[in-house]
């Protein structure tokens, strides 16, 4: 679980090399014994700074992780699930939510249907399990809307810094 | 999409990466030590995984809200379906949209078939995008919503769990 992120934290400052690293390698990190040189080369700066910037980054939470990611449904099931919690309930059924290894995203936003999560599963009927136990502990009906068809999965995008 | 089912190294190695490479020199190296692999046939599995479309990407991926863009908005749309896929595949190759997808309605309550996510730094900035999106989709389009981030509450990798017996065949529903 990575650092809570603060609802108004000031902008994180960031050096060239790591922009220029978030802007090359939110997809197709070098999978090779060096990857951190390889990346070094790429942006002309040594395999240390690379190293450096990184761990800076993830220190200031502003780096969820270096590692892969899972496409959908591929090695199992997962689905997008919403709840309209009343705001004063919020705090403990978000908590419920979290609890479940199976919810790997929570987010709160700014709707009548104000908690959205996803969860990832080795099968559906483990997720119909799931959301039939946050519905059952917190008394809430729960929106199951899996996946009809993707067009666009998070491959990284361009981050307009300026 | 077909479902696929993990042997069990390549289970061991998603598992051993779920929360991230460790930033040292040769991380694979140290990932294959703890696994009691060749660093060779970790990279050559990890390499496997993705041509296969179970891994999807190897990246750094960054937190948005902490770079400064608090503005992240899932812009959701009421689409004819007779249309729903075309444009959606229109909505998913503009270059702000970092994920777009049809999902079900779940009538009365949720009448919402395209979800997209657009991301800026002021929501003067997402709603032009959000703009955009209802300018492409036209009459096609009879009702639309946003809501905004909030606060992010969870967020990890991928999970497997240790215990989970291997992924069996289930029907791609999620």
């Amino acid at each position: 679980m990575g650092p809570p992120a603060p609802r108004r934290s000031a902008p994180l400052p960031l050096t060239q090399l790591q922009r220029a690293l978030l802007d090359r390698f939110q997809r197709d990190f070098p999978l090779v014994a060096r990857p951190f040189a390889a990346m070094a080369k790429a942006v002309g700066a040594s395999e240390a700074e690379v190293i450096v910037a990184l761990a800076e980054l993830r220190e200031a939470g502003a780096l969820a992780r270096v590692g892969a990611t899972l496409a959908p449904n591929r090695a199992g099931a997962s689905t997008l699930a919403a709840m309209a919690v009343p705001s004063e309930r919020l705090e403990e059924v978000a908590d419920l939510v979290s609890a479940f290894p199976e919810v790997n995203h929570n987010y709160e936003r700014e709707h009548r249907f104000n908690l959205w999560f996803v969860v990832t599963a080795e099968s559906r009927t483990r997720i119909e399990e799931v959301l039939a136990t946050i519905e059952a502990r917190s008394g809430l009906p729960v929106l199951d809307l899996p996946l009809v068809r993707p067009f666009k999965l998070d491959l990284g995008f361009p981050l307009p810094w300026s | 999409m077909k479902n696929v089912t993990l042997d069990p190294i390549d289970r061991q190695i998603l598992l051993a990466s779920q929360d991230g490479l460790p930033l040292s020199i040769t991380p694979f190296a140290v990932l294959a030590r703890a696994l009691g692999l060749e660093q060779a046939e970790l990279l050559a599995r990890l390499r496997r995984l993705q041509e296969r479309g179970i891994v999807r990407r190897v990246a750094a991926v960054p937190n948005h809200f902490r770079l400064g863009f608090v503005a992240n908005a899932m812009t959701v749309w009421d689409v004819d379906d007779a249309h729903a896929r075309r444009l959606g595949r229109t909505v998913g190759a503009l270059s702000f949209v970092s994920h777009c997808y049809l999902r079900p309605r779940r009538l009365p309550v949720w009448p919402y078939n395209l979800f997209a996510m657009v991301h800026g730094k002021s929501r003067e900035e997402t709603e032009g995008q959000r703009a955009a999106i209802a300018a492409l989709l036209g009459d096609a389009c009879r009702a639309s919503d946003v809501l905004y981030s909030v606060r992010i509450l969870k967020k990890t990798g991928f999970r497997l769990r240790p215990q989970d017996p291997e992924a069996k065949d289930e029907p791609c529903s999620g």
